[in-house]
């Protein structure tokens, strides 16, 4: 266990070393002035902010200091909005993302692995077809309007749910339940999936041959193994769902980390951006290895080796 | 597993429902006004920021020397200052502040500050960002000092110098902005084109050639240049500029720079030798010496000098650039131009003078300001606090305030306007707005470089049909750049005619619109600009049968392209700083920062000074109305129409009443109860 | 019982000696026939293509424009306009709107998945059969750019192609006289197809690559190879066409998520060029109407949302049939 944990971390540490290099050069290479403003900047001034933020230097010089200034733990500050340092906006957003990705992936596992399970055991029955209907209906809607019609159809009429904000704790609600679906769609068809294969494996077959009820049957034996490509998929999604939630984030107002992706990009904010991509590398590096460990739990033949 | 996430949630759904009062109830009861705020603000250093929504929050943190009247325009309140008397010309003013005026911290605000804060904006250090030093240019003497024109500092005000300064003000002190020398650096003399040519023509009278790399040699070496090549130099960089070995080797040459006739060989041996002293001493700081026109007589007396007439000048004290800053926090935290580096703004390090102080900053998520115990008129602010909320998505916004958590938006957009009209009658504001909705043209392009097609192009917009179909905001067309306001009115300059527009397409030499070069329509990525520009198309489409591209660009990108002039069209707006036309003419002087259009014109400078040395008003206004006239000959800008407000209220919100500017005094503001 | 004979695993006790290739994809289609979701989403995908690609075209050689504006007539309902479906905010048909939306959606999604199957098979074959170290860091690499913001490959790609497009379209119009209209139209998809496409053949890449490394290690390609067969011909004849299923698989998948990633740029504001316009654009354009006029929103999402049920139904579907391991049953 512990080698897997190890050559894990090291894969990480590649990663995010890769990630971080094409990064680096990727959004520097977007056209735009970081220091463009409603109001015009001139060239002096131009340059005098380039030099202040180490923007004047040539590339490779930057990218050795960006590294160097990571090593002393100095994300930089934030090139839109000034004064503030990355580490600060990182650290304000980042508890905000987590509650919010947590409550909906655990949403999306309630609503999607139960569906999952029904439509492989009616395998190419209504059932299966409604289960996955409902499942699908996550990832065919967009967020853009699935947002706006529980705002319109669920807050408004409902005195106790705000429309949007992040004042009050039933203020998660909404975000999260709009944000569950895609989970909970990705989550029924791998637990589909998953399960159909058990389904379709010797042992289960011997035991209904004898007559083990059905329930007990999954239970005790389908549901663990049956589980496992969806716990492969809760590492990324988790990750993903933390930094990538945008919309849903801009529509309700929630102080995450998405807003802090999509506008660092649009503002040209260099060290936003590269800050904001070190920590989600590293987070899908853990959540990566929490799902191996996961895994390695729910997997004898693993556990074992 | 399944059973614990269920308590989970129900428990947080119990908790919930304790409250089912709305966030407006809520904030009623604790006399808190939530303000929608469209966006994170950027900072709020007043002489940092530039946008509306941060004024926003630094009118209700900081006070100027008077305060904006709550339901009058062009009406000043006493702020820090309790009264104020200027001379009979508008251009010396004297301002009595309030003693009992403090800092949140029980500071006094004093004189002092206010000539630190100036002193502060003006700051003449290439590294201090400020975006709106030019609202303090009226200020006598302050464009010099910010612009760190030595010799004009120095010759000026030294009390023995022998020649007057409008004498001397001819000599080339700021370099000839035409040569950049830098821009030639690759060319061959003798392979350059005529028109670049003509721009060094007046230097080499005497025939001559240039050799580029060693004028852009690091360093020059003058010994090493031909007569006409030092011409060049000294000229193209200017005396304010130049290095103190080069004023030394001037000292030798000096006919190898500019001077006029009027000013005779020795003053121009002591004008370089002020500036080598000046080098000598290690270039110093040269506030004491520029005598820019803000003193404080004594601790409660502050006294300007303007640069001209300025009769409107308490309108202008009303920005926020005009704001005192804390001087004791800001020297606490920093040097007195630290910019960006300097916590001084920070929740915990933040002193403010205005009604309220600073209370909670979160990012993206809220910025709560609270009562200033400090404030000299405490009794008159009744709100307990405001809250400003960064909406983004100005739909959730509307939403929000139809579920009572608003008490007042930042907008409505105008897909929504219908409905609210309808649902919350009494609650949608629809005011004017000193505001100009416009097209920069790229006056370079062809085949915009024709004044016929850009007057075409401005005449085939159907303004109308903008405002009333897609707009719905009350906004008005534009005929000018100008929007009326006060004195002065607006000649009609633009109007819809398509039948004229197509003549002067046909005037301009282009017969048939498949001879048209492609246009290129520049909008950022926002819904409302999209949908104006897509009208925008198909009434060229239409009217001219041109067909133009439409370019969206995120913000950034989209500021960038029009500063490098990347573009052929170009959607824009502008919002007035304060109530006087000049806000709206002065961007487009030559190399204004934001002209953009590579449109200028000397006549029409001409007319912007001769009205900054005029006190009579109605004089004033024919001038400014002239100058709008001569812009507007020219089209490098096509006016679309004139922006309103539309935003929602809540009816107990009180002391809210239309304004010009839409400057809000927050301090006056009540929440009636129910 | 469907009987299962994949060249990929040993062949299961149960299941009788069939010829290979044939069979596979006759089981398959088998096997599809008896998913009626499946069958549904297909017909759906067919009859919206047949929509957008064929009806849009004729209706709009009989005068119908999706870019003429009638300010006058904004917001007909349901019934009204030339197309019977309502205008728009500007006064544009709706039908052909949606019409023509959903030929810029699927061909954005349609030529981004080929693209990114093209590349996917290229780089993830090659990595997957050469394995070891160069495999591994060939995969690292992938895995380096794929948690890169999505955003920044899109508007890098963006900037750095609409340039030369522009040059390209310029040249057909000028040199062959085609119409400005229709090649400016197509030409300014490139840019987002490949935006798109540069950040999807990723995740395609990783999927041929775990086909490829497991392909490589079963008998019949070590079978090839100690027939001493050459490396190309075990590629192109043995890897390759085993990989087609899972390829197919995800390809059908991803054309969905391809029209999600265009609606979600759309949001942002990066999506296509105006006055076109595609469902994304459409639905969040109309999302903006929703209190007040819900027909400019019903009908792009209605027909958006039925396509990428279709299509990920089709995709489940394909994954049941052609992926025996799941089809014992």
């Amino acid at each position: 266990m512990l080698r897997i944990i190890l050559s894990r971390l090291f894969q990480t540490v590649i990663v995010v070393f890769l990630l971080v290099t094409f990064t680096f050069f990727a959004v520097r290479a977007i056209p735009g002035n970081p220091f463009a403003a409603e109001k015009a900047t001139s060239p002096e001034e131009q340059a005098a902010l380039e030099a202040y933020y180490g923007l004047d230097k040539p590339l490779p010089i930057q990218y050795l200091n960006y590294w160097k200034n990571i090593s002393k733990g100095d994300f930089g500050d934030s090139l839109a909005m000034k004064g503030r340092k990355v580490s600060t906006l990182i650290s304000e957003a980042f508890p905000v993302s987590l509650k919010l990705g947590l409550l909906s992936l655990l949403l999306g596992m309630i609503i999607g692995m139960p569906l999952g399970i029904i439509a492989a055991l009616f395998h190419n029955r209504w059932q299966d077809y409604s289960a996955m209907v409902i499942a699908m209906a996550g990832i065919c809607i967009v967020a853009f309007v699935l947002g706006p019609i529980f705002q319109l159809s669920i807050a408004k009429p409902l005195s106790l749910l705000n429309v949007a904000g992040w004042q009050r704790s039933s203020d998660i609600l909404l975000p999260s339940i709009t944000l569950c679906f895609g989970v909970a769609a990705y989550l029924a068809r791998l637990t589909r999936g998953g399960m159909l294969d058990v389904l379709s494996q010797d042992y289960i077959r011997t035991a209904r041959a004898k007559g083990v009820p059905t329930l007990q049957i999954i239970s005790r034996h389908a549901l663990r193994p049956a589980l496992m490509p969806a716990v492969t998929f809760l590492g990324p999604a988790f990750a993903a769902i933390i930094t990538g939630s945008f919309v849903v984030e801009t529509i309700f107002l929630v102080p995450g980390m998405g807003q802090h992706f999509v506008l660092g990009i649009t503002s040209k904010d260099y060290n936003l951006v590269l800050g904001l991509v070190l920590f989600y590398g590293i987070l899908m590096g853990i959540a990566n290895l929490l799902s191996d460990i996961a895994l390695i739990f729910m997997d004898p033949k693993l556990r074992n080796s | 597993m399944l059973r614990t996430t269920f308590y989970l949630i129900l428990a947080s759904f119990l908790l919930v429902s304790c409250e089912t009062r709305s966030d407006v109830e809520i904030a009623n009861e604790e006399n808190i006004l939530i303000v929608g705020n469209s966006n994170e603000p950027k900072g709020l250093d007043p002489h940092l920021v530039s946008g509306v929504l941060e004024s926003n929050i630094i009118r209700a943190l900081f006070e100027g020397l008077c305060v904006e009247d709550p339901a009058k325009d062009s009406s000043s309140l006493p702020g820090v200052a309790m009264r104020w008397e200027s001379s009979e010309d508008f251009t010396q003013w004297t301002f009595f502040l309030n003693p009992k005026a403090k800092w949140s911290d029980g500071v006094p605000v004093t004189a002092h500050d206010f000539v630190f804060s100036y002193r502060r904006l003006l700051s003449p250090d290439p590294n201090w960002p400020a975006k709106y030093t030019e609202m303090l240019y009226f200020l006598e003497n302050g464009e010099a000092y910010h612009r760190n024109r030595v010799g004009e500092i120095l010759c000026k005000n030294k009390p023995d110098f022998p020649l007057a300064w409008d004498l001397l003000k001819g000599a080339n002190f700021n370099g000839d902005k035409k040569l950049k020398l830098e821009s030639f650096a690759e060319q061959e003399f003798t392979k350059m084109e005529e028109k670049d040519l003509a721009k060094f023509k007046a230097y080499l009278s005497e025939g001559g050639a240039l050799d580029f790399k060693k004028l852009t040699a690091d360093p020059v070496d003058p010994s090493q240049l031909s007569d006409a090549e030092k011409r060049v130099f000294f000229n193209s960089i200017g005396l304010d500029k130049l290095e103190k070995e080069h004023l030394i080797f001037l000292k030798k040459q000096p006919e190898m720079i500019e001077w006029t006739e009027a000013v005779p060989p020795e003053v121009r041996q002591e004008v370089l030798d002020l500036l080598i002293a000046h080098h000598e001493a290690g270039k110093p700081n040269l506030w004491d010496q520029a005598r820019v026109g803000v003193t404080a007589a004594d601790d409660f007396t502050l006294k300007l000098k303007l640069r001209g007439p300025v009769p409107f000048l308490t309108e202008i004290t009303k920005h926020y650039t005009w704001y005192p800053v804390p001087r004791h926090v800001i020297l606490a935290h920093g040097e007195i131009n630290t910019a960006f580096s300097s916590p001084w703004t920070r929740p915990g390090n933040i002193v403010s003078n205005g009604p309220f102080q600073l209370k909670t900053w979160r990012t993206n998520h809220l910025i709560e300001v609270e009562k200033n115990p400090h404030y000299w008129d405490r009794e008159t602010v009744s709100l307990s606090g405001i809250r400003y909320l960064p909406i983004k998505n100005s739909y959730t916004e509307t939403r929000m305030f139809g579920d009572d958590q608003l008490h007042i938006t930042y907008t409505v957009p105008s897909e929504l306007i219908p409905m609210a009209r309808e649902k919350y009658p009494g609650q949608l504001r629809q005011e004017n707005y000193v505001g100009v909705r416009f097209l920069r043209v790229n006056t370079r392009s062809t085949p915009f470089d024709h004044p016929q097609v850009r007057r075409a192009f401005a005449l085939a917009i159907d303004q109308k049909a903008i405002c009333e179909k897609i707009l719905q905001g009350g906004q008005k067309p534009a005929s000018g750049i100008v929007p009326p306001f006060g004195d002065y009115q607006p000649p009609e300059l633009i109007h819809f005619d398509p039948a004229r527009a197509k003549t002067l397409l046909a005037e301009s030499g282009y017969e048939s619109t498949s001879s048209f070069p492609d246009i290129e329509l520049l909008t950022t990525n926002s819904d409302s600009g999209l949908r104006e520009a897509e009208a925008l198309q198909a009434m060229w489409q239409e009217h001219l049968g041109i067909k133009v591209r439409i370019t969206q660009r995120e913000w950034t990108t989209y500021l960038q392209k029009q500063a490098e002039k990347d573009y052929d069209l170009c959607v824009g707006g502008w919002i007035g700083d304060y109530l006087d036309p000049t806000t709206f003419l002065e961007m487009w002087v030559n190399d204004g920062g934001n002209n953009n259009t590579g449109w200028s014109s000397e006549e029409f400078e001409a007319l912007l000074s001769k009205a900054e040395n005029t006190a009579d008003v109605p004089t004033r206004m024919e001038i400014l109305s002239q100058a709008e006239r001569r812009l507007l000959d020219d089209t490098p800008v096509l006016p679309i129409y004139w922006y309103t407000t539309n935003y929602l209220i809540r009816p107990e919100v009180k002391n809210w009443t239309p304004l010009l500017l839409n400057n809000h005094p927050f301090k006056f503001v009540k929440i009636e109860k129910p | 019982m469907a009987s299962s004979v994949n060249p990929a695993s040993s062949p299961s006790s149960e299941s009788p000696p069939v010829e290979k290739g044939s069979s596979l994809w006759t089981d398959a289609f088998f096997r599809l026939k008896k998913n009626k979701l499946a069958m549904l989403g297909g017909i759906i995908v067919i009859l919206i293509l047949i929509l957008c690609f064929i009806v849009a075209p004729i209706l709009a050689l009989t005068g119908l424009n999706a870019n003429a504006q009638d300010l006058s007539n904004r917001f007909a309902p349901i019934g009204e306009g030339q197309g019977g479906l309502g205008t728009d905010q500007l006064g544009r048909d709706l039908l052909m709107r949606v019409l023509e939306g959903g030929q810029i959606s699927l061909l954005v999604a349609i030529l981004a998945t080929l693209m990114t199957v093209t590349l996917g098979i290229i780089y993830g074959g090659i990595a997957g059969y050469v394995g070891g170290r160069i495999g591994n860091a060939m995969m690292r690499i992938v895995d380096g750019l794929l948690a890169m913001p999505f955003l920044i490959i899109v508007i890098l790609f963006r900037e750095i192609i609409s340039g030369h497009v522009d040059e390209l379209a310029r040249f057909f119009i000028d040199v062959w006289g085609w119409s400005s209209d229709s090649v400016l139209r197509f030409a300014n998809l490139i840019p987002l197809t490949i935006a798109i496409a540069g950040f999807g053949w990723l995740s395609m890449g990783r999927i041929v690559r775990s086909a490829a490394a497991s392909l490589s290690q079963q008998e019949f390609v070590e079978a090839a190879r100690s027939l001493g067969l050459s490396h190309q011909r075990i590629l192109f004849r043995h890897i390759l066409p085993n990989m087609l299923g899972p390829v197919i698989i995800y390809a059908t998948l991803t054309i969905p998520s391809f029209i999600l990633y265009e609606a979600t740029l759309s949001f942002i504001g990066l999506g296509i060029e105006p006055p076109n316009s595609s469902w994304g654009k459409l639905i969040q354009e109309g999302a903006n109407f929703m209190e007040t006029n819900l027909t400019v929103l019903a009908i792009p999402a209605v027909l958006f949302s039925l396509t990428l049920f279709a299509f990920n139904f089709l995709g489940d579907g394909l994954r049941d049939a052609l992926d025996p391991r799941a089809s014992k049953d």
